[in-house]
């Protein structure tokens, strides 16, 4: 079965890069390369380096952001899910937050920031938070009552309900908000770079548009794909060593 | 506390034990504009099984929760062994309806939970669990997940978990409503057998009257609206001639049809 998943998996990327170089060697546009001008470019780009300076810089804002709206989104999720009081105040927020047309915020961020690190790691976080935020704070709220209530019984202190049964009960919810806030964090990234100054992988793809050297633009966009696809695999992996029986359901289910 | 006056059989019954483990006085309990529970007072005889049986919404299971101390009383008092309940403690542990087993530890992990919020180091407690998994005859499933079990075997998890803590009063909640009627046969006789072994109080509170009266030292029968204790049962004669002759005992039977009489206008 494993196998199989696999090979699943391989077809499926060989389907997608076969339209891919079909659609640019037809081609669909002057402005749409084929798959293998784009993965030579990426090779070029890798071996005389220019892409790992590109990621030094874009993954700045992007691991600030990403960790800053991880340790608060999640910390303020729980907060919120065990508080009514909490939930009144902050949830109108980040339901607003979420919802807000980011790139008409961007220049009052610039106002109020400038044009550095801050600002980029601001989009960073609004991309990110919100959905971490609202889905831990759901997740907290669903905890199986009959759960917190036998823990009680048992003579658990008011911390151990939440880190024995609330967090491990919420964390694959949890989880599932975080890949989602991960892989808004990643556009948020690139987004920042595009509208506040191009560095970074931005600028690749700002550089290369501009010259018309479309294969290296395409080759900086799969790369940000590559990596966010690597990085929300990590999360899983990490999901399954922390929480070994997330994949098994709910017993009263 | 009242005795029925319909049933010869019931004169026969023991006078009442006066060592009572658990005893509830004037016990109120609102929810908004419903009255759940109305000035309900009860004793609970050391060492036996108590059930409290009636119709839905009769207040059975908000009793034994507010007896858990999960539930605060408006009015009224509950004592554990003279001392007075103001939450949960040591000296009762749950078992629940719906088993409440951590779906994301095995069951070593679940059996073990109680002892684990008490902060007993973990050779120590696997140790005790390891017995009570034994006890409730789940040996080779240490490793097993909850969903990988079938009903009647996670509610032994769920006692197993209840009787590691070492409580003197254990609390069931429908425990057997959940699972099949073969499984649940087999479980009433190994209640018996576990009140008849352990020291322990049972408080037991059950929508089935056959099950009530086939393991009950002492049958409470609540009625709603205002919820009340109606009348307090206790079966005597068939209890010494042994679990497979129970339920061909004329009094058993008479006991079923009484209370079934008293029941039937209060179910809707």
């Amino acid at each position: 079965m494993k196998h199989r998943s696999l090979y699943i998996k391989i077809l499926s990327a060989l389907l997608v890069f076969g339209a891919w170089e079909i659609a640019g060697r037809i081609p669909i546009s002057y402005a749409f390369p084929t798959f293998l001008e784009s993965m030579s470019a990426l090779a070029r780009m890798t071996f005389d380096g220019s892409i790992f300076v590109a990621y030094a810089e874009t993954l700045k804002p992007l691991v600030l952001g990403v960790a800053i709206s991880t340790v608060f989104g999640i910390g303020l999720g729980l907060w919120i899910g065990l508080s009514e009081r909490f939930e009144w105040l902050f949830s109108p927020i980040f339901i607003v937050m979420q919802a807000a047309p980011l790139a008409a915020l961007i220049p009052l961020l610039v106002m109020a920031y400038g044009i550095g690190l801050t600002s980029k790691v601001f989009v960073v976080c609004i991309m990110a938070m919100p959905v971490i935020v609202l889905s831990t704070s759901s997740a907290v709220r669903n905890t199986p009552a009959s759960m917190k209530e036998m823990a009680q019984s048992f003579l658990a202190k008011d911390y151990q309900v939440v880190l024995k049964v609330v967090i491990p009960a919420a964390s694959p919810v949890i989880f599932s908000g975080l890949r989602l806030g991960v892989s808004a964090g990643f556009i948020g990234a690139i987004l920042s770079e595009l509208k506040i100054t191009p560095t970074g992988v931005g600028d690749i793809i700002t550089y290369s548009r501009s010259i018309a050297d479309y294969p290296s633009m395409y080759a900086a966009i799969f790369s940000i794909i590559l990596l966010a696809v690597l990085f929300l695999n990590l999360l899983e992996k990490i999901e399954n060593t922390l929480f070994k029986g997330n994949d098994r359901g709910y017993v009263t289910d | 506390m009242v005795m029925s006056q319909t049933d010869a059989a019931f004169s026969n019954a023991e006078p009442i034990e006066q060592d009572v483990a658990v005893s509830v006085r004037g016990v109120s309990k609102n929810y908004g504009a419903v009255e759940a529970l109305k000035d309900m007072s009860l004793e609970f005889p050391r060492g036996q099984l108590t059930s409290l049986l009636g119709p839905s919404g009769c207040g059975k299971t908000t009793l034994l929760k507010i007896i858990a101390g999960l539930l605060k009383p408006d009015t009224g008092e509950i004592t554990v062994n003279g001392k007075a309940v103001v939450g949960p403690g040591p000296n009762r542990a749950f078992v629940f309806q719906d088993f409440a087993l951590l779906p994301w530890a095995n069951v070593m992990r679940n059996v073990a939970f109680g002892l684990e919020l008490r902060g007993v180091a973990k050779s120590e407690r696997e140790d005790k669990a390891a017995k009570y998994i034994n006890d409730v005859g789940l040996q080779g499933f240490e490793k097993a997940y909850p969903h990988e079990l079938s009903g009647g075997m996670r509610q032994r998890v769920g006692l197993a978990r209840a009787l590691s803590v070492d409580a003197k009063v254990l609390l069931l909640d429908e425990p057997f409503s959940a699972v099949d009627e073969q499984t649940r046969r087999k479980f009433q006789e190994d209640l018996l057998a576990l009140v008849a072994n352990e020291n322990k109080t049972f408080i037991f509170v059950t929508h089935s009257i056959e099950e009530a009266v086939y393991v009950s030292d002492q049958i409470a029968i609540l009625l709603p609206r205002p919820s009340r204790v109606s009348e307090i049962i206790r079966p005597s004669s068939f209890r010494l001639k042994g679990a497979e002759n129970i339920r061909r005992d004329p009094e058993y039977l008479d006991i079923v049809d009484e209370i079934w009489a008293s029941l039937r206008d209060y179910v809707e």
